[in-house]
């Protein structure tokens, strides 16, 4: 579906990715890790078209385009919501703004709110609910994208344990239920063993894929699976060897 | 505004005891400072006489602050949207306030007339500034994830402007509208002793050249009455308007 093919970006001589190659088959769940500070947040808004890049290309459909500003819906740990409108004008906004049919989209939003566990809050304002509601209300945006990819930018790091699990399973649905295709970025191994099918190890900067792993496992998945405990174990080995090598 | 603030209370009542106490005591004709229970008890008792000049003064700080609004928002739009057109127009605005306005007062007379055109002018070019300027701000403060959310929306400039800067700039919008109805009695007032029929200005010029000292307190009471008066209601439109905040 997206094909990125050896994307390099400097910043004042600063290398932040080079040489970056992903590809994101339709429908599946990817999950890049890497250490804090590697870049992972850069690479997407490279791949959004905030900055050009300096070299490579991407190929959506096998067709190569700009950026992936009119194809891919962004959600990312700060919820974003406008503290002026209610949690379902919040959800609507993409809607409203790309001029989509309000009533359709309105019925869309409430089934989506009700399936989201958010019933009830349509009129609620994001300073009235928990952080987990707001961020299931991003999610409810997120999906009125009605884009097939999504990225998603480390949405649950800013939650708690608890909360993050049930919202895991959330993040589960918009690809068993809503069909999308994801690629997100994580610095939670445990949360991307539950999630991806597959998971791009990044090295530090400059960046790039260091490993990647296909985990092929029906979800939803039992953290203590042989399978995931070995890739797990590899990971953390892979990226203590990377901490290891950087200078100083 | 149901709190009272009792440091300030006790300092003001502080203040008026001394001045009263002062030129009861010292014997201060009237004609040179009136005890504050004095410039009260003729503010009030002279209100009919007062009234009219008051009504026309503050038609003059509305209408004042009513074109410097309507100005402003679209310039300040305009400026946020092209920052070419920031660049062209910021020097003229600093240039705005940087002239003292009082020595156009003359001039605005001999061109606008002695009329309220010439003072509701007055009132328009002092408080511009500051509404433009502070709505200004408050669009470029905007955080740069909304910008970039609404980016990947595919929101065109319109939408963006009308669900994210306006509401996001409003707070700002209304902390320069509050400095602006407090200062735009004194373009009005100034444009009115320069040259008028009416109005309060015109009134104490009136009572300064009679030697009624205590209708000229009078008047800046009334003045300074309209002011808390438009500053009250700026805060209650804000309140009522900004309410996620």
């Amino acid at each position: 579906m997206l094909q990125v093919c050896s994307i390099t970006k400097s910043f004042k001589g600063q290398t932040v990715f080079s040489n970056l190659d992903l590809t994101v088959g339709q429908g599946r769940f990817h999950v890049m890790i890497g250490p804090s500070g590697c870049g992972k947040s850069t690479l997407f808004d490279g791949l959004t078209g905030v900055f050009p890049l300096d070299e490579g290309r991407l190929l959506w459909k096998g067709e190569p385009f700009a950026d992936l500003r009119h194809h891919a819906a962004y959600m990312q740990q700060k919820d974003l919501l406008l503290p002026w409108f209610s949690l379902l004008n919040n959800a609507l906004l993409p809607a409203k703004t790309s001029g989509q049919d309000m009533k359709a989209a309105n019925d869309r939003a409430c089934r989506l709110f009700e399936r989201l566990g958010l019933k009830g809050y349509e009129s609620h304002y994001a300073n009235q609910v928990s952080g987990g509601m707001r961020q299931r209300c991003a999610l409810v945006r997120t999906l009125m994208f009605n884009r097939d990819l999504i990225l998603l930018d480390e949405p649950l790091s800013a939650l708690d344990t608890i909360t993050r699990r049930s919202l895991q399973s959330l993040l589960l649905l918009l690809q068993t239920e809503f069909k999308k295709t994801i690629l997100m970025i994580t610095h939670d191994i445990e949360e991307a063993l539950f999630l991806a099918d597959e998971i791009y190890l990044l090295s530090a900067r400059p960046m790039s894929v260091s490993s990647h792993y296909v985990l092929d496992l029906p979800k939803p998945r039992n953290s203590h699976d042989p399978v995931l405990t070995a890739i797990k174990a590899n990971m953390l080995e892979k990226l203590e060897g990377d901490l290891n090598h950087e200078p100083g | 505004m149901n709190r009272v603030n009792l440091p300030a209370a006790i300092l003001v009542a502080l203040i008026l005891g001394i001045w009263e106490a002062a030129v009861r005591l010292l014997a201060v004709p009237v004609f040179i400072l009136p005890p504050p229970s004095n410039i009260v008890w003729v503010a009030l008792v002279q209100a009919p006489r007062i009234f009219p000049h008051a009504v026309v003064t503050f038609a003059e700080i509305l209408m004042g602050v009513g074109f410097a609004v309507i100005t402003a928002i679209p310039l300040a739009i305009v400026m946020f949207a092209k920052p070419s057109l920031e660049k062209a127009f910021s020097p003229f605005l600093v240039a705005s306030q940087a002239i003292p306005v009082f020595a156009l007062a003359p001039l605005l007379v001999v061109w606008l007339g002695y009329g309220m055109a010439s003072k509701v002018f007055m009132a328009w070019i002092i408080i511009f500034f500051p509404i433009c300027v502070s709505l200004l701000e408050g669009f470029k403060s905007c955080d740069p994830e909304f910008r970039m959310l609404f980016r990947l929306m595919g929101a065109s400039f319109f939408k963006t402007l009308t669900l994210l800067y306006w509401p996001w700039a409003l707070p700002r919008f209304f902390a320069g509208l509050k400095v602006g109805v407090g200062v735009a009695g004194i373009g009005a007032v100034i444009g009115e002793w320069v040259g008028a029929q009416k109005g309060l200005g015109f009134f104490m010029i009136q009572s300064n050249a009679r030697l009624q000292v205590d209708l000229v307190f009078a008047a800046i009471l009334w003045l300074t009455a309209m002011g808390l008066l438009l500053w009250w209601l700026t805060g209650v439109l804000e309140k009522n308007i900004v309410r996620w905040k």
